[in-house]
């Protein structure tokens, strides 16, 4: 990137802010372009389709596959359903998902940036409209520099709505991820949504035509966390788009005909600089702005076919090849290292961990809330009481009855606030809810030893035959 | 026409390099992007619309309150006025539902226990406690002994005329005679009444003394606090003969308050507090473990 400039500057001539080249990236053919649309055609697929599929989860659950239901604080992904309290399973997630970048930069690079990211996805779509729009790279830079004209005036237009339109199904598809696909949708567009959907629906229409449509590779190199640290799981052996300086070099035009002695396979000829969607010249070697997309790879290829010389003069290849190949040694591939093994190794445990988590999820949880203020109540013949609120999750789609003893303190009695004229009381727990159970514990002072006593209730459902002990503690006078 | 400086250009990043230097070094003169400098000014023409739209600035006797009118309190005002309406119609159902209908109703009786909650976190904490345990001279309301009764109707009227207030003619009054400080009673039989006393709830106590005192209760006490200190709820004379003791449970304790008694006031509610929050409030205190 560095251009040659003069040695000096003017003050007056400083300017209040600077200039950057406008990025317009040229129309590439090749087998990495085409495993970048159908990684995009799968990806959008995904983001467009998913929301629309059904799942039955019976009367008193939503019947859609993936739904993140904010107002009901659950979020439903097929089979599972996660509870605020559950929370950790989406860290969990997300600590899968870091390691797995962490592991596939590794062995990779950058490739999330280049084929998987949406800023990356969507900014090739963006691209694709332009160019179906306003032509390739040449048409459009003749646009850009040309007077303005009725013809360029409905280019642009057609460009910028056909961006809002995709910005607006992209934030529309959003949506449908919080709430019921096949209602809101009709809702959207009868004006009976509520606040919420259309704030996010406008907002994410604007990020997406700002982010994709006008900062573009700018969110890559200037404003993406990632591009700044990726380098630390970077080594010699990690696959990265790779230009070979002891092929290429050195550089210059070429003519049919010539021989190739005595000068390198580069003939300058700025396809791979062209077709950069980040505008960056890959010959200057790895640097913090490539993606990894791959596209000067196919650039070049198209070359090398066309002056009938070997493919890979830029390749994905890692710096000991670099190294091997200047040296005229052969290639080595070192998948398996230390790094790899170790961010895999943790990947797995991690990803064992989270499915571990969400298939023992138990359809009945008990936490026990005692009383603090006061910790007991001394009673008229001297007995003890504790009082506590037991929350009752049933986590299960199906309304529940459940039944609550003491277990492990002698000569404690329970009492369970509404039910006190019940001899042995059923808890009606609602489908999918937190019943907050308000009970008593009366321990005769003959029982209380002085110290506090460790024990727990017992909470059974025998109708689907579970039972779990939920710890307690009693309290009293210390002696 | 001004003297301009010549800049070099640092060949690394392409910026211009300040002339001044510290210590030999320098800094670079980068200017920022230009959509950065255009938000600037987006924000400062912002800033100025904000100014005129919203209160801003501070004058002698007030501040100037923008064109929109815009005021915290309004909006503070009209949220506590629609959580009031959003209320309206469960505070309809509380005020027709007796006691045991609310219990009934589990919607009925979470409203009920919320609602009863800050009420008492709001009038009856700064006595009887923020978790209602009481205090010295002030009732626990979460254990069994109550003075008058632990049922909602005689909750209902505790609340509405109060202890001793000077307020309700229907007020309940107990009032125990200074024994001592008045001349009833010598200091040795205070003292020996005090041990039987002790003696009832099985407290330590000189049983010589007890053995003494026990005339002198039959005498002086029994016709408010019953037949061997089982209290009187008619007359409000408390329960001798349990664990739980207003003004300590200690010998000396109970000589003092035979002596020359203490007695608790509770404001009579009925004027302060509307008939429904004494409803939740009454619902509240039953709900806490010693409602009869």
């Amino acid at each position: 990137m560095t251009s040659r400039t003069p040695a000096t500057i003017d003050e007056a001539d400083i300017p209040v802010w600077s200039h950057r080249p406008k990025v317009m990236p040229k129309k590439v053919k090749g087998p990495i372009r085409n495993l970048k649309w159908l990684v995009m055609a799968v990806l959008l697929g995904i983001y467009w389709g998913v929301p629309w599929l059904r799942f039955d989860r019976g009367p008193f659950a939503p019947d859609q596959a993936v739904l993140i239901d904010l107002p009901g604080r659950k979020a439903y992904f097929l089979w599972f359903e996660i509870w605020p309290q559950e929370i950790y399973i989406l860290a969990g997630l997300l600590i899968v998902a870091a390691i797995g970048l962490f592991f596939a930069t590794a062995m990779l690079g950058r490739v999330w940036c280049g084929y998987a990211c949406p800023q990356t996805v969507w900014t090739d779509l963006f691209m694709l409209v332009e160019r179906w729009i306003e032509g390739d790279r040449a048409q459009r830079m003749k646009l850009d520099r040309a007077p303005f004209s009725v013809s360029k005036l409905g280019k642009r237009a057609a460009k910028y709505l056909s961006w809002a339109l995709i910005g607006a199904m992209t934030g529309g598809a959003w949506i449908l991820y919080f709430n019921d696909a096949p209602t809101v949708v009709p809702a959207l567009f009868t004006g009976s949504a509520g606040f919420a959907v259309y704030a996010t629906v406008a907002f994410l229409t604007a990020s997406t035509y700002l982010m994709a449509g006008v900062a573009r590779e700018n969110v890559c190199t200037f404003m993406c966390p990632y591009a700044r640290f990726q380098s630390a799981m970077f080594d010699k052996d990690t696959l990265v788009v790779s230009y070979h300086p002891a092929r290429g070099e050195k550089r210059g035009k070429h003519k049919a005909g010539e021989s190739w002695d005595g000068r390198g396979h580069c003939i300058d000829c700025r396809q791979c600089v062209e077709v950069c969607p980040t505008g960056i010249d890959i010959r200057d070697g790895l640097q913090m702005s490539c993606i990894s997309c791959g596209l000067c790879v196919d650039a070049c290829n198209t070359i090398m076919d066309r002056l009938s010389l070997p493919h890979g003069l830029i390749a994905y290849d890692t710096e000991r090849n670099l190294e091997l190949a200047a040296a005229g040694k052969p290639r080595v591939w070192r998948f398996l290292r230390l790094r790899t093994i170790g961010y895999g190794l943790v990947f797995t445990l991690a990803f064992a961990g989270v499915l571990y988590a969400l298939i023992a999820r138990a359809p009945l949880e008990a936490s026990v809330l005692a009383d603090r203020n006061p910790l007991f109540v001394r009673l008229s013949n001297g007995d003890f009481r504790n009082g506590y609120t037991l929350k009752l999750l049933n986590k299960s789609n199906e309304p529940q009855q459940v039944a609550i003893t003491l277990d492990g303190l002698a000569g404690g009695e329970l009492s369970i606030l509404s039910h006190e004229n019940e001899a042995s009381p059923l808890i009606d727990l609602a489908p999918d809810t937190v019943a907050a159970v308000r009970v008593f514990v009366r321990l005769p002072a003959a029982a209380w030893g002085g110290a506090p006593l460790d024990y727990g209730f017992t909470i059974h459902d025998a109708a689907r035959g579970l039972t779990l002990t939920a710890p307690a503690r009693f309290e009293g006078p210390q002696k | 026409m001004t003297e301009h400086r010549k800049y070099e250009i640092d060949p690394v990043t392409g910026s211009p390099i300040h002339p001044h230097s510290w210590d030999g070094i320098g800094e670079l003169e980068t200017p920022p992007p230009r959509w950065w400098v255009l938000v600037y000014l987006v924000c400062i023409v912002f800033a100025l619309g904000w100014w005129v739209a919203y209160p801003a600035w501070p004058t002698i006797s007030g501040y100037t309150k923008g064109l929109l009118g815009f005021s915290t309190r309004a909006d503070v005002a009209e949220q506590i006025a629609a959580a009031k309406a959003a209320q309206a119609p469960l505070n309809d159902r509380l005020a027709k539902a007796d006691y045991t209908a609310i219990a009934a109703d589990p919607e009925l009786s979470a409203f009920a226990l919320a609602g009863g909650k800050a009420l008492f976190g709001e009038n009856c904490a700064q006595c009887h406690g923020s978790g209602a345990a009481g205090n010295v001279g002030y009732p626990n309301l979460l254990d069994d002994d109550w003075l008058w009764g632990g049922d909602f109707a005689t909750l209902q009227a505790t609340l509405e005329h109060g202890i001793r207030a000077t307020t309700d003619a229907d007020t309940r009054q107990s009032l125990m005679p200074a024994f001592g400080k008045d001349g009833m009673l010598t200091r040795a039989q205070v003292d020996d009444v005090a041990a039987y006393v002790l003696s009832l709830s099985g407290g330590a106590a000189d049983a010589a003394a007890a053995e003494r005192g026990t005339q002198v209760f039959a005498d002086n006490c029994a016709s408010c606090h019953g037949d061997k200190g089982v209290g009187l709820r008619d007359t409000g004379g408390p329960r001798l003969d349990d664990a739980i003791w207003l003004y300590h449970g200690d010998v000396k304790s109970v000589a003092a308050q035979i002596w020359n008694p203490r007695h608790g006031v509770m404001p009579a509610w009925a004027g302060r507090l509307d008939p429904l929050a004494i409803k939740k409030l009454v619902y509240y205190v039953h709900s806490l473990g010693g409602g009869e």
